[in-house]
């Protein structure tokens, strides 16, 4: 399986199509770890150097910290509530912030420079192992809280309203997972395929407003995944009188 | 040309579902703790302490402007207390100065009423006692008078 360079196979080829490792008997999606290490270290290295030295008199990167810490706490608060969205600020920050990084990422680097034998590097959030995984945790996430903050009393929110509820509100703990995942991974696999495909037909000056779209839907979509994921914990913990 | 195999069975395809999927998993929930303690917790001790700070001093302004304002009122009722007071003694002193006015023209008004009635007396004296003289005169001059023609007769 080798990269073709005809562009006549150039979409194609995007599609699909994965930088196998095999480790032992299991085998991963190299290009979505590749990819996901190099943003994430820059992310990290980004916010190492930001954090360096805080002062009381916020400076230049500090500045920029503070105002995404303050937009994150400002989301988890209103979503999860006063009382415990301290406990929860870090993992639905750290959802938005992979998300992000990898949506934009994702559109802002030119991957296709970089060769591979075989797939090629692109967001990680357009593999659908990374965004199963995102929701996975996202649902484990909520029955962790709902269960340590409010105990066995957590499973009154199944029947609250009226008990009629209960296959609803169970059919929605697989919903939820399932429309996480399948909302991320399309919405950013549809952007880089509408770039490819239109770079690919007319390669100048055409799909640059798409490409802004699609900075645009990143954003948005890596905003909808923390907001929805901080609604569900808030759900969760939620007291019903 | 866009002839992509989605559901690859075996090698390939969007939805090739593998191990990916937990060690993505393990990878995001060893991000939360690097990201905890290296974003959340720093970040969130500055801008909570600063938080904190702001609204320390916007209370401790606020005591000092209740104090301001109390001490304020203070001063202003000390200083009507001394200006009523002031009022109070400028106007007894006037009060003083005009008896202390009247007793003197009172005073003065009768000694020269008094040195007037004096004068007075004194003038009708004088009177008198000039009217008696000439009217002696004129008696001794008539007597002469009457005296001389009875003579010369």
């Amino acid at each position: 399986m080798f990269f073709n360079h005809l562009p006549t196979n150039f979409a194609a080829l995007e599609v699909g199509q994965h930088l196998y490792w095999q480790i032992g008997n299991i085998r991963l999606h190299g290009q979505v770890f590749l990819t996901s290490w190099i943003l994430l270290g820059a992310l990290l290295v980004f916010i190492s150097l930001g954090t360096k030295k805080m002062e009381n008199d916020p400076k230049g990167m500090q500045n920029l910290l503070e105002f995404l810490w303050d937009y994150i706490r400002d989301l988890a608060r209103t979503q999860i509530g006063e009382k415990v969205y301290r406990d929860w600020m870090p993992f639905i920050g750290t959802l938005f912030l992979f998300v992000f990084v990898s949506n934009w990422g994702g559109a802002l680097i030119p991957w296709r420079l970089i060769k591979l034998p075989s797939g090629e590097l692109g967001a990680p959030t357009a593999d659908i192992n990374t965004t199963i995984a995102l929701a996975l945790l996202v649902s484990l996430s909520y029955f962790y809280a709902g269960l340590s903050n409010k105990g066995w009393r957590y499973f009154e929110y199944y029947v609250h309203p009226t008990p009629i509820m209960l296959p609803f509100k169970i059919l929605e703990d697989f919903t939820k997972p399932l429309s996480l995942s399948f909302r991320l991974f399309g919405n950013i696999l549809a952007d880089e395929l509408v770039v490819g495909v239109l770079v690919f037909l007319v390669p100048l000056v055409l799909p640059i407003p798409v490409m802004f779209l699609g900075l645009f839907t990143s954003a948005i979509q890596a905003l909808i995944f923390a907001t929805l994921a901080a609604y569900y914990i808030g759900e969760a913990v939620e007291e019903h009188h | 040309m866009l002839a992509f195999d989605f559901f690859g069975a075996t090698e390939g395809g969007l939805f090739d579902i593998n191990a990916t999927l937990p060690l993505m998993a393990i990878q995001v929930i060893a991000l939360t703790y690097i990201l905890n303690s290296l974003f959340f917790k720093p970040v969130g001790n500055v801008v909570e302490k600063r938080e904190k700070f702001v609204s320390n001093n916007i209370l401790e302004a606020k005591n000092k402007l209740s104090e301001v304002e109390k001490l304020e009122a203070d001063l202003l009722s000390q200083l009507q207390s001394a200006r009523s007071e002031a009022q109070k003694i400028v106007s007894e002193a006037e009060n003083e100065s005009d008896k202390l006015y009247k007793e003197a023209l009172e005073l003065a008004n009768s000694e020269a009423n008094a040195s007037k009635e004096k004068a007075r007396l004194e003038i009708e004296n004088q009177t008198s006692s000039a009217r008696d003289q000439l009217f002696k005169q004129a008696e001794d001059l008539s007597e002469l008078i009457v005296n001389r023609l009875i003579l010369e007769k």
